[in-house]
C-alpha cells in the first residue's frame, strides 16, 4: 500500500452506520457519514419498542443520534448519495452527490415557523403514509441534523413557481430556492457499506389485499403503536374504531422461493410477537393471532419472550400460513383460511385487522451501491462475505455491516458495525489522529466570588414571542439576585446570536449565563460550546426551557405562560448562581489488553487488538487453541473447521503484539478500566499482568444430554458434534434420526440454542449426499434456520430428509431400536426404526462463569451466560467500563456471529486503548471523607461499581484507628447521582446536581408562589 | 385578587434528563396543552431525587409533587429508577403520616416519546389536587 488516508466513508446512517461512525471517530479517524435521506436514524427510528425487553426504541437511539451530531470527528452528509468509489484499500476517492435541500443549514434553527404556512400535504414516510407532512419538513421530531428540507418534487414554488410562503415565514432568511446541491469528492482509506434493508413491498402479492385499508404492513402497524405515530399510539381501523381481533401473517416476502425471496428474514417472528404484546398493553381485551410456519425465536431471551407471549399473554400462535386474505364483497370484512392444527382440517376466521409481517429485502439503493463499490453479491442479493470474515467484502478495504450482509436484528447489526469499524481501523491504525484536529479554546477565566449572571431570553421567532411577553420576562430577570445583564434575542441559537453571547460575556464580565429558550436536550451542547469559545467553563451555563415546557403547552393562556416563564427563569438563575466550574480529569492508563478464552471469538478479538498496535495477552485454560469449534469438523458452508482455525491459530502464535498463555487460568483481578491487575496461574506458578481493558470470550459447551431421549442408555445415541466425526470416519448407519431441542427449550433450560438447527441441516445434508439411500428423519419443534441458512433447510428437504414435528407435551419416546413419535401436523402416531440417533443438544454456559463474573463484577443472565450492558445497543459491553464480552460467552451463536462480536468487542476496547489518556466526565460524584461513615450503601446502588470502600487510618488527637471510607473512581462514574441520594450523611456530592443547587431551585420555586 | 374558584394547584415535577424530561419536551413538540400548574426540576436520573427534595418542595408551598423517570428497564443508568421506587415507598409512608392526601404525591414512568402521556398526567393531577384544595403543609400567606 503506497498511501494510507486516516479517514473512512460510512455509507448509510441507520443504527449500523451510526455505530461504525462513533467507533471510528472515537479511535481518532475522520469519518464521513453519508445518508440518503434527510436524517440519520434509519429504520430503528421508526420502531415503537424493541424485542425482547420492550424498550422504547427512540429512547435508546436518540442519545446516539445526538452523539453523532456533535462529534468533532464526524462529518455528516445527509440527503447525499455515493456516485463513485475509485482507488484501493488505504486510498479511495469517493464521489458524493449532495442533493439540494433549499434550506441553508447554517441559518435554519428548526424553529418550524415555515411548516404551518406550507399549503402542500405529502404522505409522511416516517409514519408509513399514516398521515401527512408538509413539503417543507423535518423527517421526525428527533431528526439529526435539525435542519428542514424542501421536497423539490412537491413544493409549489419549485414545481410551479407559485407560493413562496416558507421564505416569507422564515425570520432567519434560511430558504434558498436556488439551491442546486453539489458534487464533492472525499479521500478516505476505507469504506463501510451499511445501507441496510428495504421492507418487502407487499402490494406485489395481490392475494394479501393491501388494497383493503385494514390490511397493513408490520411497519405501518409499528407506527400505529407509537405515541408519536399517526394516531398517537391508538390502533385505529379505517372506520375510526379500534380493532378487537388482529391477525399477523408471517413470512410475507420471506421463505417464499416462488417469488424469488428464499431467505428467512430473521426478525419477523419476534417483531410480530412484540407487536402483539404491545397491542395488548394498549387494549387488554384484544385478541391476537400469529399465523406462522415456524416460530423463529432463536436469539438471546427470544424463546422466553415467545413462551411468555403464548402462555401468559394469550397470544395465539397457529402453525399455518394462510395463502391470502379474503374480503367479503358485501360486508368488506376480512377473513383468513388456514389448515388447523392437530389435523382439524381447513378453518376460517374473521379478523378486524390483518398485519402482514413483511420481510427484509436488499434495497434498490443498496444494489446500486454494491455496483458502484464493485463488490460481489450472493444469490440472495446480500453482500457476499465468508463465515470466518463476516464483515469483509470481496474488495479489500471495503467492509459491510448489518442487514446489507444478511437479514438480522439490531444487536447483530450493532456488533457487525463495530466489527466493520474495527477492520477499517486496523487497516488505518498508523494514521490515527492525523486527519482530526482538536479545537483550541481560549484560556478559561478565573471565577471570582462575585456572581455575575447574564440572561438571554429567546423569542424563537413567534414560537415563544407570540405567547410569552418576552420584554416583561427580560425586565423581570434584570432584578433577580446575581443578574447583571439581561436582553432578548429573536433566535438565541443562530450563529450571529451565539457570537453575540460570547461578546456579552466579555463586555459585562459575566461568569454565568442563562439562556431562556428551548430544551437543553438539544441545545445545551451548543451553548456550552459558545461559553468555551468565550473563555468560560462550559458548566457555568443553564438553559431555562420556556418553549417546550411553556409557550408550546399554554398557547391559550398567555398571562399564565408569561408568569410561568418568569418562574422558570428565576429557578434557573438561582441554580446558575451556584454553578461551579467542572473539569474533565485526564488519567494515565495502561493501553494493553487481556482476552480470556482462546476459541474463535477470543482469537479474533486478540488479533484485532494486536493489529492496531496494542499489546494483548491471550489466556486459555486448556492446552489447545480453538475452543468449541474443535468439537466440530465442518462449517455450514462446507469448509472444514481446521481450514478456518489453522491460519488464525498461526497468527496468534506468531504475532509480535500477542503474549499467548495456554494452560493458564485467571484467579484474581483488581482495579478498574485503564488499570486492571490480573493474577494468572500457569502450572501452579503465579503470574501478574497489568492491562487497561479485558474481553471475556470464555465460550460455551455442548450439553451432554444425559437423561434425555435415552442418551447413555443405548450405545447408538450420540450428539451432533460426535455425529460429525462419525460422518468423517464413515458410518454404515442406514436409518438415522435427529431429535432437536434435546435438553433445550424446557423448564431447566428455557432458551433456544440458536445454532443447533443449522448444524443439524448441515449434517443431514452430508449424510444424504454421502448415501442417498439412507433414511434421515429430523424430529423437531420449530426449524430455526434463520437468515440465509433457510437454504440448507430447503436443500435438506429436496434431498429427501423427512421432517416430523413434535410438541413439548408429547415428546418422542426412544426405545433401543425404534422411536414412538406423534406428528402434530399430521395428527398421527409413528414408529420409526433407527440404527443411529443424533441428539441436537443445546450449548450451555460453563460452570466457571459465576467465578469469573464475580472477579470482574459483571452479571450473568438467568441461563448463566454473561449479561451485556444493553441487549440492543451495547451487545458486547458490560455496564462495568473497560470490560467486554463476545462469542458464545454471551449466548449460543454461529461462527460468523461469534467473529462479528469478537471484532466488535475489539473495536469497543480499542476506542479506549487508542486515546492518549482516559478522560472523566465533569459531573462525577465525590466523597467528603470527613463525613463518610463507611456504610457502603453507595457501593450497593451504583451500577458501575464506581464507589469502593477502602481501608484508611484515621488519626485524631486521642486515638488512631483503622476504618473504611468510600472513594469514587472518577473514570467509571457516569454522574447519575444515585449515590448522593442514598448517602445517609451527605458525604457524597453529585457535582452539577449538588444538594445546595437543587435546594436553591426548590427555594426559588417557593418565592414565586 | 384571585378568588378560591380560580385557584390553581402549584405542582413540582422532578424529571430525569433522559426520559420524563424528554416526555415533557415531546408534549411541547406535539402542542399537547396542559394546565400551567407545574414547574419542572431537572435531574440527570430519578435516582438522584432525595426524599428531602420532595419534603422541601412541600414546605415551600407545593400542593403536589411528581417524581418521574424512565420506565423500569429503560433507565439510562441501568437501574436508577429501581432505587427511586424504593425511596418512593418510604416517602409515601412518611407523607401519609404527616397527614398529606395520597393524591399529592405521584410516581410515574414516562418515556421521551410519551408527550401526550405527560400532558394527560399533568391534567389529571391538577384536577385531582384542585378538588383537594391547598396543601396543609403550605407556609402561611402562600396561595
Amino acid at each position: 500500500m503506497s498511501k494510507l488516508v486516516g479517514a473512512v466513508a460510512v455509507a448509510g446512517g441507520g443504527v449500523a452506520g451510526i455505530q461504525s461512525a462513533i467507533d471510528l471517530a472515537n479511535s481518532g479517524l475522520k469519518v464521513y457519514l453519508i445518508e440518503n435521506s434527510t436524517s440519520i436514524g434509519g429504520k430503528m427510528a421508526q420502531l415503537d419498542k424493541t424485542f425482547p425487553t420492550l424498550d422504547c426504541s427512540m429512547c435508546t437511539l436518540s442519545p446516539k443520534l445526538a452523539e453523532v451530531a456533535r462529534h468533532p470527528n464526524i462529518e455528516l452528509l445527509t440527503y447525499s448519495e455515493i456516485t463513485g468509489i475509485e482507488g484501493e484499500a488505504g486510498d479511495f476517492t469517493v464521489k458524493v452527490k449532495k442533493k439540494a435541500t433549499f434550506v441553508d443549514p447554517n441559518k435554519c434553527t428548526a424553529c418550524g415557523l415555515c411548516v404551518p404556512k406550507c399549503p402542500v400535504k405529502v404522505p409522511d414516510e416516517y409514519n408509513e403514509g399514516g398521515n401527512n407532512r408538509k413539503a417543507i419538513y423535518l423527517a421526525f421530531p428527533q431528526a439529526v441534523p435539525r435542519v428542514y428540507t424542501i421536497d423539490a418534487e412537491k413544493c409549489l414554488y419549485l414545481t410551479k413557481g407559485k407560493c413562496g410562503n416558507c421564505a416569507k415565514a422564515c425570520e432567519n432568511d434560511a430558504i434558498n430556492y436556488d439551491d442546486k446541491g453539489e458534487e464533492i469528492e472525499i479521500n478516505v482509506g476505507s469504506v463501510i457499506l451499511s445501507t441496510g434493508f428495504e421492507p418487502f413491498d407487499a402490494t406485489q402479492l395481490e392475494q394479501y389485499r393491501m388494497d383493503h385499508p385494514d390490511v397493513v404492513t408490520s411497519m405501518q402497524f409499528e407506527r400505529q403503536l407509537s405515541s408519536s405515530g399517526p394516531f398517537e399510539g391508538h390502533i385505529t381501523l379505517s372506520d375510526g374504531t379500534h380493532p378487537k381481533r388482529i391477525a399477523w401473517i408471517q413470512c410475507i416476502g420471506s421463505r417464499s422461493p416462488e417469488i424469488g425471496r428464499r431467505n428467512c428474514s430473521s426478525v419477523c417472528c419476534m417483531y410480530a410477537t412484540k407487536e402483539a404484546m404491545v397491542a395488548m398493553e394498549h387494549d387488554s381485551e384484544l385478541e391476537t393471532t400469529i399465523f406462522n410456519i415456524d416460530v423463529r425465536a432463536f436469539g438471546k431471551g427470544f424463546e422466553e419472550f415467545y413462551q411468555k407471549a403464548k402462555n401468559e399473554k394469550s397470544v395465539r400462535f397457529i402453525n399455518s400460513r394462510p395463502s391470502g386474505v379474503e374480503v367479503d364483497p358485501n360486508t368488506n370484512k376480512l377473513s383468513l383460511k388456514y389448515e388447523g392444527e392437530d389435523g382439524n382440517g381447513t378453518c376460517r376466521e374473521e379478523f378486524d385487522m390483518v398485519v402482514l409481517s413483511i420481510g427484509l429485502t436488499p434495497s434498490k439503493s443498496s444494489k446500486q451501491l454494491v455496483d458502484i463499490a464493485n463488490v460481489e453479491m450472493d444469490d440472495l442479493g446480500f453482500v457476499k462475505t465468508k463465515i470466518d470474515c463476516p464483515v469483509e467484502t470481496t474488495r479489500p478495504g471495503i467492509f459491510v455491516s448489518g442487514a446489507m450482509q444478511a437479514p438480522k436484528d439490531i444487536p447483530d447489526t450493532v456488533a457487525d458495525a463495530s466489527g466493520a469499524a474495527s477492520k477499517a481501523s486496523s487497516l488505518l491504525s498508523s494514521e490515527r489522529g492525523k486527519l482530526v484536529t482538536e479545537k483550541q479554546y481560549p484560556t478559561e477565566k478565573e471565577i471570582t466570588d462575585e456572581i455575575r449572571t447574564g440572561v438571554v431570553v429567546c423569542r424563537c421567532g413567534i414560537n415563544i414571542g407570540s405567547i410569552v411577553d418576552v420584554p416583561d420576562v427580560v425586565n423581570y430577570a434584570k432584578d433577580l439576585s446575581g443578574v447583571v445583564f439581561a436582553k432578548e434575542e429573536v433566535y438565541a441559537c443562530s450563529s450571529d446570536s451565539l457570537a453575540g453571547i460570547a461578546d456579552l460575556v466579555k463586555e459585562h464580565d459575566l461568569n454565568r449565563v442563562v439562556v431562556a429558550s428551548c430544551t437543553p436536550r438539544t441545545h445545551e451542547p451548543l451553548f456550552r460550546e459558545t461559553l468555551m469559545e468565550a473563555g468560560l467553563n462550559p458548566y457555568m451555563f443553564e438553559l431555562a426551557n420556556i418553549r417546550e415546557h411553556c409557550s408550546w403547552v399554554h398557547q391559550n393562556e398567555k398571562d399564565k405562560a408569561t408568569k410561568k416563564a418568569k418562574d422558570i427563569v428565576r429557578m434557573s438563575v438561582s441554580r446558575a448562581n451556584l454553578l461551579q466550574p467542572l473539569y474533565k480529569e485526564k488519567v494515565e492508563f495502561n493501553n494493553s489488553g487481556l482476552v480470556i478464552g482462546g476459541g474463535i471469538a477470543g482469537m479474533n478479538a486478540t488479533i484485532d487488538i494486536a493489529d492496531k498496535g496494542f499489546h494483548v495477552t491471550l489466556v486459555e485454560k486448556s492446552a489447545e487453541l480453538g475452543g468449541l469449534l474443535n468439537a466440530y469438523t465442518k462449517l455450514q458452508d462446507g469448509r472444514s473447521t481446521s481450514e478456518v482455525l489453522e491460519p488464525i491459530i498461526g497468527r496468534v502464535r506468531s504475532h509480535d503484539n500477542i503474549t499467548l498463555m495456554t494452560d493458564t487460568e485467571l484467579v484474581g483481578l483488581e482495579g478498574s478500566m485503564g488499570k486492571f491487575t490480573a493474577h494468572l496461574k500457569k502450572a501452579g506458578v503465579d503470574e501478574e499482568i497489568q492491562c487497561g481493558v479485558a474481553i471475556i470470550a470464555t465460550g460455551a459447551n455442548e450439553l451432554v444430554p444425559e437423561g434425555y431421549f435415552s442418551y447413555g442408555k443405548y450405545p447408538n445415541i450420540v450428539t451432533q458434534s460426535k455425529l460429525e466425526h462419525m460422518i468423517d470416519e464413515g458410518t454404515d448407519a442406514k436409518d438415522i434420526v435427529f431429535i432437536q431441542c434435546a435438553g433445550g427449550r424446557n423448564n431447566e433450560r428455557p432458551y433456544c440454542s440458536r445454532a443447533c438447527c443449522t448444524v443439524a441441516m448441515k449434517n443431514a445434508i452430508r449424510l444424504k449426499e454421502g448415501d442417498p439411500d439412507r433414511n434421515v428423519y429430523v424430529l423437531y419443534r420449530d426449524i430455526r434456520t434463520f437468515g440465509r441458512w433457510e437454504d440448507l433447510y430447503t436443500q435438506a428437504r429436496e434431498l429427501g430428509v423427512v421432517f416430523m414435528r413434535y410438541t413439548e407435551d408429547k415428546e418422542p419416546e426412544v426405545g433401543e431400536k425404534s422411536i414412538k413419535m406423534y406428528d402434530s401436523l399430521l395428527n398421527m402416531d409413528f414408529d420409526i426404526n433407527y440404527d443411529l440417533l443424533a441428539l441436537s443438544a443445546p450449548l450451555v454456559a460453563p460452570e466457571t462463569n459465576e467465578g469469573l463474573g464475580s472477579l470482574f463484577k459483571v452479571p450473568l443472565d438467568s441461563n448463566k451466560f454473561f449479561l451485556e450492558a444493553h441487549i440492543k445497543l451495547r451487545p458486547v459491553e458490560f455496564a462495568t467500563e473497560g470490560v467486554f464480552l463476545c462469542g458464545t460467552a454471551q449466548a449460543p451463536k454461529l461462527v460468523d456471529e461469534a467473529v462479528s462480536q469478537a471484532l466488535a468487542a475489539a473495536s469497543r476496547a480499542c476506542t479506549i486503548l487508542s486515546s492518549d489518556f482516559l478522560e472523566t466526565i465533569g459531573n462525577v460524584s465525590v466523597v467528603d471523607p470527613e463525613l463518610c461513615i463507611g456504610c457502603g450503601r453507595c457501593t450497593m446502588v451504583c451500577p458501575y461499581k464506581a464507589p469502593e470502600l477502602k481501608e484508611v487510618v484515621v488519626e485524631t488527637e486521642e486515638i488512631t484507628y483503622t476504618t473504611k471510607k468510600c472513594e469514587i473512581n472518577p473514570t467509571v462514574c457516569k454522574g447519575c447521582g444515585s449515590c448522593a441520594a442514598e448517602c445517609p450523611t451527605g458525604a457524597i456530592t453529585s457535582r452539577h446536581y449538588t444538594a445546595p443547587q437543587i435546594m436553591a431551585v426548590i427555594k426559588a420555586y417557593g418565592e414565586g408562589l | 385578587m384571585m378568588t378560591d374558584k380560580e385557584w390553581t394547584p402549584k405542582i413540582v415535577a422532578f424529571c430525569c434528563n433522559w426520559c420524563s424530561y424528554g416526555g415533557a419536551d415531546t408534549a411541547g413538540m406535539g402542542r399537547f396543552q396542559q394546565p400551567a400548574s407545574t414547574r419542572v426540576i431537572r435531574v440527570m436520573c430519578s435516582g438522584r431525587i432525595d426524599p428531602l427534595h420532595v419534603f422541601n418542595a412541600f414546605l415551600e408551598g407545593a400542593d403536589a409533587v411528581l417524581v418521574t423517570g424512565c420506565h423500569i428497564g429503560d433507565c439510562h443508568y441501568v437501574n436508577g429508577n429501581e432505587k427511586t421506587e424504593v425511596r418512593y415507598q418510604f416517602l409515601e409512608e412518611m407523607l401519609q403520616q404527616l397527614g398529606l392526601e395520597p393524591d399529592r404525591l405521584h410516581l410515574n414512568w414516562i418515556s421521551a416519546s410519551e408527550g401526550e402521556r405527560f400532558a394527560n398526567f399533568i391534567k389529571d393531577v391538577t384536577a385531582k389536587v384542585k378538588e383537594l384544595g391547598p396543601s396543609p403543609l403550605k407556609p402561611a400567606g402562600v396561595k
